[in-house]
Order: C-alpha cells, then structure tokens, then sequence
C-alpha cells in the first residue's frame, strides 16, 4: 500500500471565533505545508462558522511545561494569598474598589 | 516527581503500583488526564484502541450513505446528506487527532483500518437498500450514537472528551435530518409509508446491538468505568436510548418490531425482547452482509485518493522551493 502522507507534519490549529476575542486551540492535523494545513483547517475546524481567522503551528515547534513540573512551577502562587484584592481589609463605607 | 521512580530500576514494581494508585485517586476525583501526564500502560492501549476504533467507524460509516448522495429526492435533502458524509469525515479526523495525543502515528492507524486488522462498528455492515433507510440512519443509528457519545464527553481522557464535545454538538443535526426523512415518508402514500417501515424494521435491531454485548458479558467494561473512560454501561444506554426512541417511533405511526416490548410502570422504562447475540458476533467476525465491500471500498477510495496526496506533497515542495529561490534573490 502507498503510504504518500506518512511524512506529513502535524499542525496545532488555534481559531478565533471573532475579533475581540483570542485564538484558541481546537485541534490538530496533518498537512504538508502551512498553506495547507490552512485550507484544511478551515474544512476540518470551521464548517459551522466558528471562525474568522486561523492560526497553525507545527506541534513540533511547541515546547510544552513537562506535568512532572507541576509542583515547583505552579504551587508557589497557592500561598500568596496577599496577590488577590480579598486579601486587604477595606472599610464597607468606602465602597466598591 | 512521577518519573523519578522509572529511573532507578529497583524501584519500578514499587513505583508502579504507587503511581497506579495515584492514578485512580485522581480519577477519582474528577480529574481529567491529559497527554502528557503519567498513565497506567493499558489505560493508553485501551484508549488508542477505542478512539481508533471511534475514527474508524466515522469513516466507514461515510459509505453506506455516500451510497445515495447522487439519488437523493431534492436538491435539499441532497445538500443534507452531503454535509452529513462531510461531518463524518470531520469526527474521523477529530478522534485520528485524538488519538495521536497518545503516541500513535495516524498511518499505522489508517493501515490497521485498510489491512482488516482494526475494528469499526457493525452497524456499517448493514446495507442501505432505500432511500428510507437514509431516515432510518439519521435517526436511530446516529441516535444511539449520540446516546454513547453523550456519556463519552465526560469521559477522562481530556482531549477525546474534547473531540466529543464538537462532534455531540453537530450529530444533532445529523438526528434530525434523519427524523425529518422519516416523518416525510411516514406521512406519504401507503408505499412511502411502507418503505418507511421496512427501513425500521431492518434497523431497530442492528441499532441497539451498537451498545454492545449485555453488562454480565462485556468483559472490557468494568476496567473502563473504573478508569472513567465510560461512565455508563452498556445495557443503561441502551434502555436510555429504547425510552428516548420508542416514542418517537410512536409519533411517526410506525410499529418497533419487538413483539415483547412493553412499557414497565415499575422501572419506567421499556422492556424488550431477546436481541439475536449470534447475529452480533457473526457480523464481528465479518460476516455480515456488507464487511467484504465496506473494506474494499474503503481501500480503493484510500487508493484512488493518492494522487491527491502525490499533488499536495509536489506543491508544498514547488512552493518550499520558489520561497527559498525568492530568498536567495533578495
């Protein structure tokens, strides 16, 4: 059996639904080349209009925080509690601030 | 901190069963896994198989109804239908993606599909003899598709829940083109309505075989609600799916033909008579009527595409090339 497409890189593909709002990931594919992928994008990721602008990025060229990670990188913030506004005592009659 | 203990060889038995706790406990919880995240080895088998088997049955299941894109009866069921084929190609490629988050190569996949070696849903083994049996599709084979893939989106692996969500969202539509078929049909001319009986009676069996083998003989099924990959059995969905479509098939004036089915004021549900196992499993074991010709069929048009697939590969080199001549100019 031919196997044509076996070298076809995978692509990330991140959507913005409309404008004000970020492009967020949905998916993957495969593709031979960028432009490709998003023409093939918008017919796998779009059909029902839930874009209006696609980015693609070769999985390969993500670098992703490893979950072995989690600890070290992400508890640190779990006991700075004095970042978030609720920490600091205002008084009611001052308001909404 | 996980893969500390795979790196000490000592460790490993104790490190396992550690980690499998751990594992559970996160389940447990209502914890999504995510692909990069540590799994008990069986759980990323267990998961490549049935997503792959998933993408699989969407793909396959593009050539019973493709079968009457061309003799559609309007240009607006036909519009319908096409779209419908065009989604199902959209899932395979959802779940294909899916799965490729667990460390298989799509084309090893796609090779198991075209080799006979995978599996897909019997339900695709069942020919499409009329254009009622578009309705029939439409409205019980994608219903009790839905039935499953409904429970799938809490499922724990997190990007297939992912692709869940998406495709859940568009089988809708997919029920109620078929639904819509049905109803035209059944208030039609007495052959029209004929036809759509007949299509009921050839589907209603085969539709609730998609649920799978009966709780006591579904071996696989305790593990994967332990590991919350399936969050009901299989005989809870198919009385869900039962309860949901015996009504509808009330509303159309058609008869379910199950001599024993009778609605129970105790459990409020519908019972129903024995389902014909061995005709199940002989359709597994690809006998059915139309395994030989889904396969061949499959591999042609995967063969008959390749020139597409030749085109898209000169015209990425073309391009690669014309960009680096441009930049060399420059």
């Amino acid at each position: 059996m031919d196997k044509p497409n076996d070298n076809w890189k995978i692509w990330e593909v991140f959507i913005r639904s409309k404008n004000g709002l970020s492009h967020k990931h949905v998916g993957s594919l495969h593709a031979p080349d960028a432009d490709m992928a998003i023409k093939n994008a918008r017919d796998v990721y779009t059909r029902r209009s839930e874009g209006i602008s696609i980015w693609v990025v070769p999985s390969e060229a993500v670098t992703a925080s490893s979950p072995d990670e989690k600890e070290p990188l992400f508890t640190p913030a779990d006991d700075k509690v004095y970042r978030h506004p609720t920490f600091y005592e205002i008084p009611s009659e001052i308001g909404h601030m | 901190m996980q893969i500390k203990f795979v790196k000490y060889p000592r460790f490993i038995a104790m490190g396992e069963v550690q980690l499998e706790k751990r594992f559970q406990d996160y389940l447990d919880g209502e914890n999504k896994i995510e692909p990069k995240d540590w799994m008990p080895d069986a759980y990323r088998k267990t998961l490549i198989r049935q997503i792959s088997q998933h993408a699989h049955s969407e793909v396959v299941g593009m050539l019973p109804e493709a079968n009457w894109i061309s003799r559609a009866p309007s240009l607006r069921r036909k519009v319908a239908l096409l779209a419908k084929v065009q989604d199902e190609a959209g899932h395979g490629l959802y779940l294909y993606s899916a799965a490729e988050t667990l460390g298989i190569d799509r084309s090893e996949l796609v090779d198991d599909l075209l080799s006979g070696k995978a599996k897909y849903s019997s339900i695709f083994n069942y020919p499409t003899v009329s254009w009622a049996d578009m309705g029939a599709i439409g409205w019980l084979v994608d219903g009790a598709a839905i039935a499953n893939q409904v429970m799938l989106c809490r499922t724990s692996y997190g990007p297939y829940a992912r692709a869940m969500v998406r495709i859940c969202k568009e089988e809708s539509f997919h029920q109620r083109q078929g639904y819509e078929i049905m109803l035209s049909l059944a208030n039609g001319t007495a052959e029209q309505k004929q036809m759509a009986q007949d299509a009921l009676n050839r589907w209603w069996w085969p539709s609730l075989m998609m649920f799978g083998p009966t709780d006591d003989l579904s071996p696989n099924s305790a593990q994967s609600m332990k590991w919350k990959i399936k969050r009901k059995s299989n005989d809870e969905l198919r009385q869900e799916f039962i309860d949901k479509t015996v009504p509808q098939a009330e509303f159309l004036g058609l008869t379910v033909p199950d001599k024993d089915l009778k609605w129970n004021e105790e459990k409020q549900g519908y019972d129903y008579g024995e389902i014909d196992w061995e005709e199940f499993y002989n359709v597994v074991k690809g006998n059915g009527p139309c395994n030989k010709q889904r396969l061949a069929d499959r591999v042609k048009a995967h063969e008959a595409g390749a020139w597409v697939r030749e085109a898209a590969n000169a015209y990425a080199a073309k391009e690669a090339k014309r960009k680096a001549d441009k930049g060399q100019a420059a």
